[in-house]
């Protein structure tokens, strides 16, 4: 019998069948930093949902502890939407892929933005494709050779930022499968927010694109080349921590060095991630290595209204309003001719 | 107001009218039916509109059409051919004509009949000058003038392409006087209609009256119509869509399983009004979801499924055919859901306005793996009610997604329909677990059934993960293992066998004990099929009916009936594919067929011309 006093802890969401993904994967890290963030954000176990698409991330729903669903390539979204909308009681998490999220399942992931259901998105961004063993994927960067791609792809990849924000987004965060605690907090903060969150974990395939983000991720370049964004921090990064982001005279972003050019920490940027105007996290989102550092955190987390809360009110509005209390006053309503 | 002309009684009549898509046909005709119903005449009607919005006025793409039948007796179809026919304009007439009975009266606009018009219905001669309209008794109104007049004189500022829109209601007028309805109905149901615009009521009002009296006033029309109210008919009855018929069964199932009713859907002609209505029944806890295509519609479907409402999605052949893979995981999942296919002409986007039953196969078959479930149709307007709460009863209690089969012309048509009561509709069983069962798990059955049980997030001590991949029997653990696979299909197969159980048995029409013909119809083709038959039974032929709405699995007695008839007839508006299905079913039988694929319904005088061809073929 489950006893609803217990207070949860990460051992709860743990199951007892294996875990089949690949030794080394980033996936094992993200499960582990989700196990460890579940506990923390006071639902009950049985109100949670894990809702995934097709793909190696995809069979996260099987390894945790909760209510689960593992349906159609690309087809998360709108599954995960029904769920919600249906009952919005639920905490629903859905588990996506580039494949499945940028590609197959790429009209779905914008439409989800745009209505804003409340939604948790953990998008695991590994840029190829896994499960069907390594062909390019959406997030692919351009000229990568892959098993379909011989001579490098000639296909401009996708950001996840830049369609979110593209597609009126409320939350976009990233984080790298090798930071558990900052994985944890990400996830605890896509939670809170009421509406689509978008949370890009880069996520290392270790057997068919090992050490994508190495570039960037790297014990001995992360300081340099990410910059972790927190909400009225300045937007200050580097080992020595004296490189930050202004913007220039013709409002784009720039890479300057506190000490240099006059330039002191109260130059720098600070960041609003509750800044209704998407434009400096739409730049926030976008940037690239190695012009920019890239950046993590939570980016962008502004209010509005979710769709399965309107949806609620203009039920119950309607529900108030209408002298249609049941089937058999439907039955009886309008044109209805009495034959005697 | 007196008449003194003729006045002839009718069993029935069928009126069509027909004009540009922006003239208001479909309006008019729904203002007829209802000033009929009033009276207590039985009717039947059927659009016959463009895919087309509003195609080039004036041409034949452009002709809009509306058939009713009002009946004394009882009325199944909307009728073969036409005895009134309204024609606005020559594209309205040249498109029409062969679908008048010889010696009709033809009431057309003259104002609309110059050699401008003409030239766009692609007339070459003056079609009122040679002699294709000899034998008719044409009407060569003025409407056009007289509306535009009438509301002139009104004083309330409505211009002349306004005025253009009243013209409807001066044909309506004509055919209230030429058949005795009752002007008043007909005053009612435009207050009603422009309740919020009170000139243009008061315009529509004052061109109704000015067709009445100009109708009275000429010659041409002293003889008129009385088409006495059925007899031996009581209760109440209203006319009904299809689609509003389906869509209020799904709600009946809703609040007989006491469960929420959930729709998501994409709109495509001819379902789009199943969510249309149901967006506008919120007041009973009615979700829709508009999704951004066919397939996040059918995938909101079976999340809200999971998650224990009823749900619903709503298509037509197009979007079934891209539904197919969600289908399989529903079967897989063994969740409820309903899907309602409104068939429309194909392949491809085919005849998007046009009745076919072109998606049989479809809905049998037409999905990846080993992917069995039931496929039941509605074969009248009124009984999509019926058949869409039978759809919901099979979901839900034997936790499966089921395609139920309507048309383009059921979806659209109407007929007078009796109107339930919802005491008498039974309880749907909803297979439920208890929190912290200890029992559960997954894919553990009911032995009777064979059904799993709806375990949904929310509930303590249940939680599970399900999904595409193959499951362990009972355990529902992700299996690979060879047997558990075939025994999973086996066990799927057999559940949708079993509803067979649980459905009525076949009833057949006519001699029930065999005899010379069977003609077999499902779906929309009830009331042409029935009415032919029922006349040649009158006739003395001995020919007798079953039309089936279980599809798969068929009633448990089809093969009883098949064996006590000399011969069997098919008749599908498709190329065979029910018959193909009886043949792999129940390959005993030789089956004769009768099959039409032009978009349209098929007509009582070719089917009782086809089966005196069959009767007298020894």
């Amino acid at each position: 019998m489950e006893n609803t006093q217990h207070k949860l802890t990460k051992k709860d969401f743990v199951v007892d069948g294996p875990v089949k993904w690949c030794a080394g994967c980033g996936n094992f890290s993200i499960l582990s930093a989700v196990q460890n963030a579940l506990p923390e954000i006071n639902v009950p176990i049985e109100d949670i949902v894990f809702v995934s698409g097709i793909g190696c991330s995809s069979r996260f729903p099987y390894y945790i502890e909760t209510y689960g669903f593992h349906g159609l390539h690309g087809r998360a979204a709108p599954l995960a939407s029904g769920m919600k909308t249906a009952n919005p009681n639920l905490s629903i998490w859905q588990i996506t892929g580039d494949g499945d999220a940028m590609a197959i399942g790429g009209n779905h992931f914008i439409h989800l933005i745009r209505r804003n259901v409340d939604i948790n998105v953990l998008l695991f961004n590994n840029k190829i494709y896994g499960l069907t063993k390594g062909q390019y994927s959406p997030t692919t960067p351009k000229g990568s050779v892959t098993k379909t791609s011989p001579n490098g792809t000639i296909e401009n990849p996708f950001n996840p930022g830049e369609l979110t924000m593209g597609a009126q987004g409320t939350f976009f965060a990233r984080v790298i499968d090798k930071e558990p605690k900052v994985m944890k907090e990400v996830f605890i903060e896509a939670h809170k927010h009421k509406g689509t969150s978008i949370v890009e974990v880069l996520q290392n395939c270790v057997i068919f694109n090992n050490a994508v983000h190495e570039q960037i991720t790297g014990k001995d370049v992360k300081n340099d080349r990410t910059i972790y964004l927190e909400h009225e921090k300045p937007m200050i990064f580097g080992s020595e921590r004296n490189k930050g982001l202004i913007l220039d005279k013709g409002y784009n972003l720039e890479v300057v060095t506190i000490g240099e050019n006059g330039i002191s920490e109260d130059d720098l940027l600070v960041h609003n991630a509750y800044d209704a105007n998407p434009n400096l996290h739409y730049m926030l989102g976008r940037m690239t290595y190695p012009d920019f550092p890239v950046a993590a955190g939570v980016i962008r987390s502004v209010k509005d209204s979710t769709y399965e809360v309107l949806l609620d009110e203009q039920v119950k509005h309607a529900q108030t309003d209408s002298k249609i209390n049941n089937m058999q006053d439907l039955l009886n309503s309008g044109n209805v001719h009495e034959i005697e | 107001m007196s008449k003194n002309g003729k006045v002839i009684e009718r069993e029935d009549v069928v009126v069509k009218f027909a004009g540009d898509s922006g003239d208001g046909m479909q309006l008019t005709g729904n203002q007829f039916s209802d000033a009929s119903a009033s009276l207590g005449n039985d009717l039947s009607t059927f659009p016959d509109f463009p895919s087309e919005i509003r195609a080039p006025q004036g041409t034949i793409a452009g002709v809009s059409g509306f058939q009713v039948r009002i009946g004394h007796k009882d009325v199944e179809t909307p009728g073969d051919l036409a005895d009134v026919l309204v024609a606005l304009n020559p594209a309205a007439l040249k498109s029409n004509l062969i679908w008048v009975k010889p010696g009709a009266t033809i009431i057309i606009d003259i104002d609309n009949f110059d050699n401008k018009h003409y030239k766009k219905a692609g007339y070459v001669e003056d079609p009122l000058g040679d002699e294709s309209l000899q034998g008719y008794n044409l009407i060569k109104a003025p409407i056009t003038e007289l509306s535009r007049a009438t509301v002139r004189e009104l004083k309330l500022g409505i211009d002349n392409k306004t005025a253009d829109k009243t013209r409807n209601q001066f044909v309506m007028g004509i055919l209230f006087w030429l058949f005795n309805r009752n002007i008043e109905d007909g005053k009612q149901f435009i207050r009603n209609k422009f309740g919020k615009k009170p000139h243009l009521a008061e315009a529509n009002i004052a061109v109704l009256c000015e067709g009445y009296n100009y109708a009275e006033t000429i010659e041409a029309l002293s003889t008129t119509f009385q088409i006495n109210p059925v007899q031996n008919r009581k209760g109440k009855f209203r006319q009904i869509t299809g689609n509003v018929a389906t869509a209020w069964g799904l709600i009946a199932g809703a609040e007989k399983s006491g469960k929420e009713l959930f729709l998501g859907s994409y709109p495509i002609t001819p379902a789009t009004e199943i969510l249309q209505e149901l967006s506008n029944r919120k007041d009973l806890g009615v979700k829709t979801f508009q999704a951004e295509d066919e397939i996040a519609g059918v995938m909101t479907a079976i999340g809200a499924s999971f998650t224990g409402k009823l749900a619903a999605t709503s298509t037509s052949g197009p979007g079934l055919a891209l539904k197919s893979e969600a289908l399989g995981l529903a079967v897989i999942t063994e969740l409820p859901l309903v899907v309602v296919n409104v068939q429309r002409g194909g392949p491809s986007t085919g005849l998007p306005t046009k009745p076919e039953q072109s998606d049989l196969m479809q809905a049998l078959y037409g999905r990846n793996g080993e992917s069995p479930l039931p496929v039941i149709a509605a074969t009248t307007p009124g009984n999509c009610f019926h058949y869409a709460f039978e759809a919901a009863r099979i979901a839900i209690e034997h936790m499966t997604p089921i395609i139920l089969l309507t048309d383009g012309y059921l979806a659209n048509g109407t007929e007078l329909w009796k109107v339930p009561n919802m005491s008498d509709i039974p309880e749907i069983k909803v297979p439920l677990v208890k929190d912290n069962d200890p029992d559960y798990q997954p894919y553990k059955r009911d032995p009777e059934k064979l059904n799993r049980f709806w375990a949904v997030p929310g509930q303590k001590g249940l939680r599970h993960r399900i999904g595409g991949l193959e499951k362990s029997d009972i355990y529902g653990d992700v299996s690979h293992d060879p047997f558990n696979h075939e025994r999973m299909v086996e066990l799927r197969q057999e559940k949708v066998d079993r509803i067979a159980n649980y459905i009525p048995e076949q009833s057949v029409y006519g001699n029930e004990n065999g005899g010379e013909l069977l003609v077999v119809g499902w779906g929309g083709t009830y009331g042409a099929l029935h009415s032919a038959v029922k006349e040649m039974r009158v006739d003395g032929y001995d020919i007798s009916m079953a039309q089936f709405n279980y599809i798969c699995p068929l009633p448990k007695n089809t093969a009883e009936i098949f064996s006590k008839y000399k011969k069997i007839v098919v008749c599908e508006i498709n190329n065979g594919q029910f018959v193909t299905f009886l043949r792999s079913q129940l390959p005993d039988y030789k089956y004769k067929q009768y099959n039409k694929i032009q978009g349209l319904p098929f007509y009582i005088a070719e089917l009782k011309n086809k089966f005196q061809e069959i009767l007298e073929d020894k």
